[in-house]
């Protein structure tokens, strides 16, 4: 009884005020939710794309960084669904296929439904990488590995239902083989070091990091799970290119999202912003330097994007 | 000896400005209970991005070396352990403040920080090649090893009973489930929201230590009469450095240990500290005196655990691949500057590479005078009434709980833990194995099911796991551990009966 009453009067009071709040928001701080650790890769380019939020052209209001790791992403993501203020000063990045797989698998409180996408900022395609010493030239080679010896190829990968874990059915379905994809805890960079090291056979992993371990000798990229080469390795072949059917599925997009229930007007203001945001010079430059592929898309491009993606997780998962 | 032609740089009028305000700063962030090492280097990430690369890592390096140091103060005055690495200076440490020897203790401990610190830095500066091919040696069977070893101690770690601290052992390694499994995405025990993450280390290590503290504070009354009061009495810094001199066991013994767990990827820094603890206990003469505020457990725990700084970048330097949590936040730093780390760093960028290194070189001295100096102004802060002190404490364990994740569960989490152990230590449990069973469960766990399933694919779990030079050893060792632990056990039964007897 009590708690309907002041759930009525905080409604009320949230009525009162959204008209007001429109027009000149943001008159505070924003902040954004990362589901990743302080140093990874998406806490790192957050950080990068939300530096000029705080410019006149931009938001005029700085944008901070507040990290909810753990459980893949599963933590933070659920603390967004169910307990984030949809007031629009709390912003959540998002990393697509992660999230949509695990909704799919089950056992967390939320799904693309409840999620506003404002914009996306990077996408990194997973390549598939071996030790520099590693026999394997391409991935005919690997094909033709793992028809002889059925599921002895050990591959690492960043864990189970992200983007690696995705390339990695892609690339079993495609060939019509089985291998033993080994996840590790600790994110790309434990499973790198377990190709580094010869722990396994191979890896998926980022193309970003994977760039990085090539230019430093530690290991060769064999294909990128995209429909196009990188600008980054223009020398390697995608997987298509070396006859196996894998799409852009597994791509790592990372972007912008917002609670359900975020006032429209919100939603507007910063779906109209935050793109000419990530267009910055300065982020753009620090984001190459970095080695982070960037990928600019505007909210109907993600909105798109997102249901694209639902649809062939929820068939390439179904066997699972 | 490239790099003494960098040290130049380091004293450049910007580059030595970043160093002093990164080791001022850090050593007051690491004081500050909650904000670990990675958290002070994640916050001053965004301060570099205006800086040039070699500047802007000079800070980071800095910061890094001081936090670690720094957790070292409230270890010891409030028995808050700012970080994993920190805990087992609190046995010790925070005893001898009892005691009226804080400001002994944490001139030792800075003392023996630098000591170590620079040590590590030296490793990494003329070993670097050799260490990396250790640090890749370790694979999921080795690392499970590891963490078994660790297990062995847990037992003889702080507590009068064998079976005591192996049932608080049991504890941590049961709380440590909790949450989503980081490989199978399982749900386990999740009965609160607030669990969703699992138990996160540093609330939990708040809770445990400093709350039960508090309780009991708060459980004496307001009695005036009788009150007691932490004096820290003055203590002379070359009477400590004296002291440190006439330590050589546990100095040695915490450096080296410090250095080789440190450059395991994934490992090092949580356990270095108490491993070193551990270790240095068991060669000692003096056995009965840890724990008891015995300056020997402070030395080793602190030249362990900065011993550990200089080899825990190795990994990220040579390979690329950041070997603790701290680390991947630095690799961020140098990515941002469009710096790969790699094995041809050190010839692309040597004036970068070199540079960070010998800042963090002459860090750990900075860090130490600096170190002392806050030693000194513990000691004029004459009386602390306790009723202060516990109000003061719990403030900043729910500040430090909360600064985490900035989230209200993980206050929960560190008041529940807290509860739970005041009772606990009522029976003679003690804290420090139960932490050691949360930080191993995870490790164990996570390389067993990645090497069994390794092995199932490729020679069978038998070979992979009891094959091979490396898991030898670390078995032989295992078992000797446990042994040791069974005739220790033997042996103060035989001599309690014999007194016994004598009476």
């Amino acid at each position: 009884m009590m708690k309907n009453w002041i759930t009525g009067a905080a409604v009320a009071l949230m009525g009162l005020t959204g008209g007001a709040m429109a027009q000149d928001y943001p008159d505070r701080p924003l902040m954004m939710m990362v589901s990743y650790g302080a140093g990874g890769a998406t806490d790192f380019q957050a950080r990068i794309v939300t530096m000029t939020a705080g410019n006149e052209d931009a938001l005029g209001m700085p944008i901070a960084i507040i990290n909810k790791p753990g459980a893949g992403g599963r933590v933070g993501w659920n603390w967004f669904a169910t307990q984030a203020d949809s007031d629009g000063y709390t912003l959540g990045a998002y990393n697509v296929p992660h999230f949509i797989a695990q909704s799919i698998k089950g056992g967390v409180s939320y799904s693309t439904d409840s999620f506003e996408p404002i914009a996306n900022w990077g996408a990194d395609p997973a390549v598939f990488v071996v030790a520099a010493d590693s026999p394997f030239n391409s991935m005919d080679d690997v094909v033709a590995f793992a028809k002889e010896n059925p599921g002895k190829l050990t591959f690492s990968g960043a864990g189970l239902f992200v983007g690696h874990h995705i390339a990695a059915l892609q690339i079993e379905k495609a060939a019509g083989v089985k291998m033993a994809y080994i996840p590790t805890k600790g994110g790309g960079a434990a499973a790198m070091k377990a190709v580094i090291a010869g722990e396994v056979m191979g890896g998926v992993n980022n193309l970003s990091d994977a760039f990085r371990a090539q230019e430093a000798g530690n290991v060769r990229i064999l294909g990128v799970a995209d429909l196009e080469r990188s600008a980054f390795l223009p020398d390697v072949p995608t997987m298509m290119e070396q006859g196996l059917d894998v799409d852009n599925s597994s791509v790592n997009f990372r972007g912008v999202m917002v609670p359900k229930g975020t006032p429209p007007e919100v939603i507007e203001r910063l779906a109209a912003t935050v793109p000419a945001m990530f267009e910055n010079s300065r982020v753009a430059k620090k984001m190459k330097a970095g080695g982070s592929p960037m990928h600019i898309m505007n909210r109907d491009e993600v909105i798109e994007m997102w249901a694209a993606r639902e649809a062939t997780l929820k068939e390439l998962l179904s066997g699972l | 000896m490239e790099f003494i032609y960098y040290f130049g740089d380091v004293f450049s009028p910007l580059s030595f400005a970043l160093l002093l305000g990164g080791t001022i700063g850090g050593l007051i962030l690491g004081a500050t209970p909650g904000l670990s090492p990675t958290m002070a280097v994640a916050l001053l990430i965004p301060f570099t991005f205006q800086l040039e690369a070699v500047q802007g890592l000079i800070l980071l390096g800095a910061a890094y070396t001081s936090t670690v140091a720094g957790g070292a103060v409230s270890a010891i005055l409030l028995k808050i352990p700012g970080a994993p690495a920190n805990i087992a200076t609190t046995l010790d440490g925070h005893t001898m403040a009892k005691k009226g020897q804080g400001a002994r203790a944490l001139q030792l401990s800075f003392l023996a920080s630098a000591v170590g610190g620079v040590f590590g830095v030296l490793l990494l500066i003329f070993l670097t090649p050799v260490l990396a091919q250790w640090a890749l040696a370790f694979g999921p069977s080795h690392l499970f090893w590891l963490a078994i070893l660790g297990v062995t101690v847990i037992g003889s770690l702080d507590s009068d009973s064998v079976v005591k601290g192996l049932l608080s052992g049991c504890i941590g390694l049961w709380l440590a489930t909790i949450g989503f499994d980081d490989i199978m995405g399982a749900q386990r025990f999740i009965f609160h929201p607030s669990l969703g993450g699992g138990i996160n280390i540093i609330a939990a290590l708040i809770g445990l230590f400093a709350i039960p503290q508090v309780l009991t504070m708060f459980a004496k009354g307001r009695r005036t009469q009788g009150a007691e009061v932490i004096e820290v009495q003055k203590h002379s810094v070359s009477a400590a450095a004296g002291e440190l001199i006439r330590n050589p066991r546990a100095l040695t013994i915490g450096t080296i240990t410090g250095s080789i767990i440190g450059l395991i990827p994934g490992v090092g820094g949580q356990i270095a500290g108490l491993v070193a603890y551990d270790q240095t206990k068991k060669f000692s003469p003096d056995q009965d005196k840890f724990g008891t505020g015995h300056p020997e457990g402070v030395i080793a725990a602190e030249a362990a655990n900065n011993a550990m700084v200089g080899p825990s970048l190795v990994p990220l330097l040579t390979l690329s691949i950041p070997g603790s949590p701290t680390a991947a936040v630095l690799l961020g730093g140098l990515l941002i500057h469009g710096i790969f780390p790699g094995t041809d760093l050190f010839d692309n960028h040597p004036d970068v590479a070199w540079t960070f290194i010998n800042s963090m070189l002459i860090g750990q001295i900075l860090m130490c005078i600096f170190g002392l100096y806050v030693a000194g102004l513990a000691a004029r802060v004459a009386q602390v009434p306790q009723s202060v002190m516990a109000a003061v404490v719990l403030g900043l364990s729910v500040f430090g709980a909360y600064s985490v994740q900035s989230s209200m569960g993980d206050v929960y989490v560190m008041a529940c833990l807290g509860v739970m152990m005041f009772f606990l230590e009522r029976f003679g449990f003690s804290a420090a194995p139960l932490v050691l069973g949360l930080i191993l469960g995870p490790i164990a766990e996570a390389n067993f099911i990645q090497g069994s399933m390794i092995a199932n694919a490729t020679d069978g779990m038998g070979p992979y796991f009891f094959g091979g030079p490396l898991n030898i050893l670390l078995m032989v060792v295992v078992a000797a551990s446990v042994a040791y632990s069974i005739w220790m056990e033997l042996r103060t039964r035989k001599i309690q009966n014999t007194v016994e007897v004598q009476s």
